[in-house]
Parts: structure tokens; C-alpha cells; sequence
């Protein structure tokens, strides 16, 4: 059975359509039929970080509306077997995604495909819940920063009482916490929240860190999944994000200073 | 202790200590708000009760304030209605 997995945050900018580009890059690189969706109707991006922006033909809302089929709007990478993308529509309302509508198109989805990825659009409004409303796992994204952290709490509210799941009375929606534009050093300084920090707040399970890093920047510019970038520090944290999502146990690198490695302990 | 710990503990609090601790007490404060049924109904009741007042005395919306906290089992409905003398 197909797994659906939501990536949100509530804040924009956080990273959600990177991390959704990598992490389902890093899954379809481990073998598995992996689609990834852009939910983000009227503001749609993750064909642009996937680089597959000029092979839009048909889109969601299309295929919702039956005026494609899935065939005709799903785009198959061109660079990792198994990967697909679902693109939002660029023209239309918001409130072209009816519950219904994504149910329809996930549960043909499921037959498919191994892992079925939902980019989902800031705020908290239609966009966002239509998103996360059938998934089964979640990954928070959130910058060690205030409004992240806060807004990502709202989130994690929403996930456990505006869900399939929650409305139902299912089992809860397995959480994961990933921590993005970490930078170690100002951790050290003392100006910014270090990972457990933000951790001890927001009380969901830790799933990983991904750095700082000027590969995001360079991986979007050019249109790849920084996954493939192999010299990327920040498409590297993602494979492991990816290893420890599918249970491997791997220790989390969290680059320290000359100075705390010297006197830790 | 480590030494490098024991050297952040003379210096004055960093950002990161003052976000963390900002942020643990609002988020504290949301989720109380977010657990409580009564929340839903607090707007409507905010509006009732004005009606009912303004039967005996003037007052204007923001005269009256109402809160909920939630202190471990209970939960305390704070209402605050302010009289100006001209109303009395």
C-alpha cells in the first residue's frame, strides 16, 4: 500500500518545495515508485526546482476536472527511473482542489506508486489542509527561527484534528521533524536555536538536519533536486534524511566548532 | 560541566536562550487555547453577553474582555466588564 506523505510548515520560504523535491529525488534513487504533487494552486514552483517546467501540459486541477487524464499530466523525470511529478495548475482558484476531487486523483496514485509526496503550500488556509488531509506521514519543515518554529506548531495542530486520520478517528499521522537553513556555527554563538531546541518545543520525532548550504540556491537556479548534486553538503543531508525516513539508523553530522569539539565532555 | 559550558554560564543570555524561552511560553499558550472546546463558541458568547448588558446599561464592544486559561485540569473563564461612571 502506497504511503502518502505531506511535507508543510505553515511558513513560506522554510524549504517545504526543496525538501519535497529532494526527499522524494533521494527516495526514487533507493528504487521505490515515488510521484511527487505541487498543492500549491496558482503559485506553482516544484516544476521549476524539478526542471521540469517547460513539460507542463496538463496539471491537477486538469486531471480533478477530467479534462486530462493522470497519464497525460504526470511528468517522468528524465534523470531517476520510478520519479514522477504532478503539477499544479498556474491559472486557476484555490478552491478548484475539492476533498473529493484529491481523494479520486490519490487513490489512483496509490495504485502505482510506492510513495505519493504532497508539496504543500504555506498558511493554514484550503490549500494546506487539502494537502495533508489523506496523508499518512508528515514532515515538518522548520528554520531555527521564531515564526517558523511557532507557525510549525499550528501545523503540527492541525495535522492531529484537520485530517483524514483525526476526523475519523484513525491512527495518528506519524510526524517527523526536519530542521533546514541550520547553520552549526551561530548554534555555537549562541544566535540561533540549536536542533534539540527546537525539538523540546515543538515534541515531534526528529527525523533530520539539513544545512545552511549555497547548493540549495545553485540546485534551484539549474533546475535539479540538490539530491543529485553529490558534492552538495545539504543533498547529502537529505539522502541520509531519506536512509533514516525508510529506518536505517544513521548518526545525525552536525558539523561543530574547533572549540566544542575540543571541550564537549 | 563542561569548561565551555561553564564559560556560557558567566556570559549575559544569547538570542537563542531568549527565542527558546519566548517561544516555549507562547507556544504553551496556543495549545492551551487550541485543546479548549470553549474557544469555539467564545466569540458568540463575547456578543450574547453584550446584548444582555446593554439592556440595563450603555457600553461600548471593547469594554468587555473575555479570556480563557487553562490552569492543569480546570479551565478559568475570565470575564471583564468595564463600568464607566457616566454608564452608572
Amino acid at each position: 500500500m502506497a504511503k502518502i506523505i505531506v511535507v508543510t510548515s505553515g511558513k513560506g520560504g522554510v524549504g517545504k518545495t526543496t525538501t519535497s523535491a529532494a526527499f522524494a529525488t533521494g527516495l526514487a534513487l533507493r528504487g521505490y515508485q515515488t510521484v511527487v504533487i505541487d498543492f500549491d494552486v496558482g503559485l506553482r514552483n516544484l516544476d521549476l526546482v524539478m526542471g521540469c517546467e517547460r513539460r507542463v501540459v496538463y496539471d491537477f486541477i486538469n486531471v480533478i476536472n477530467g479534462e486530462g487524464n493522470l497519464n497525460q499530466a504526470l511528468i517522468k523525470d528524465k534523470r531517476v527511473e520510478n520519479l514522477f511529478i504532478l503539477p499544479a495548475s498556474q491559472t486557476r482558484d484555490k478552491d478548484a482542489l475539492t476533498l473529493k476531487g484529491v481523494l479520486k486523483v490519490l487513490e489512483t496514485l496509490r495504485k502505482r506508486f510506492e510513495f505519493i509526496i504532497c508539496d504543500s503550500p504555506a498558511g493554514i488556509e484550503h490549500g494546506a489542509i487539502m494537502a495533508m488531509y489523506f496523508a499518512d506521514e508528515a514532515i515538518i519543515v522548520t528554520n531555527p527561527e521564531v515564526s517558523s518554529v511557532r507557525d510549525s506548531d499550528r501545523i503540527i495542530g492541525m495535522l492531529s484534528s484537520k485530517t483524514r486520520r483525526a476526523v475519523q478517528n484513525l491512527p495518528a499521522i506519524r510526524e517527523h521533524l526536519l530542521v533546514t537553513r541550520y547553520a552549526p556555527k551561530r548554534v555555537i554563538s549562541g544566535d540561533m536555536l540549536s536542533v534539540e531546541d527546537v525539538q523540546d518545543i515543538l515534541a515531534i520525532p526528529f527525523l533530520g538536519i539539513i544545512p545552511e548550504s549555497k547548493s540549495v540556491l545553485q540546485a534551484s537556479n539549474s533546475g535539479i533536486p540538490v539530491t543529485l548534486d553529490k558534492k552538495s553538503d545539504a543533498g547529502k543531508a537529505y539522502l541520509d534524511v531519506v536512509a533514516r525516513f525508510l529506518g536505517e539508523e544513521l548518526p545525525v553530522v552536525e558539523k561543530k566548532g574547533f572549540l566544542t569539539r575540543l571541550f564537549k565532555n | 560541566m563542561s569548561i565551555l559550558k561553564y564559560f556560557h554560564t558567566l556570559r549575559p543570555k544569547k538570542t537563542a536562550a531568549v527565542a527558546k524561552e519566548r517561544l516555549q511560553i507562547i507556544v504553551a499558550h496556543e495549545r492551551n487555547l487550541r485543546d479548549s472546546p470553549v474557544i469555539e463558541y467564545l466569540p458568540k458568547l463575547q456578543q450574547e453577553l453584550l446584548e444582555v448588558i446593554r439592556k440595563y446599561t450603555a457600553i461600548q464592544n471593547e469594554d468587555i474582555k473575555i479570556n480563557i486559561e487553562k490552569d492543569g485540569e480546570y479551565e478559568i473563564l475570565e470575564l471583564n466588564i468595564v463600568l464607566s461612571d457616566e454608564n452608572q
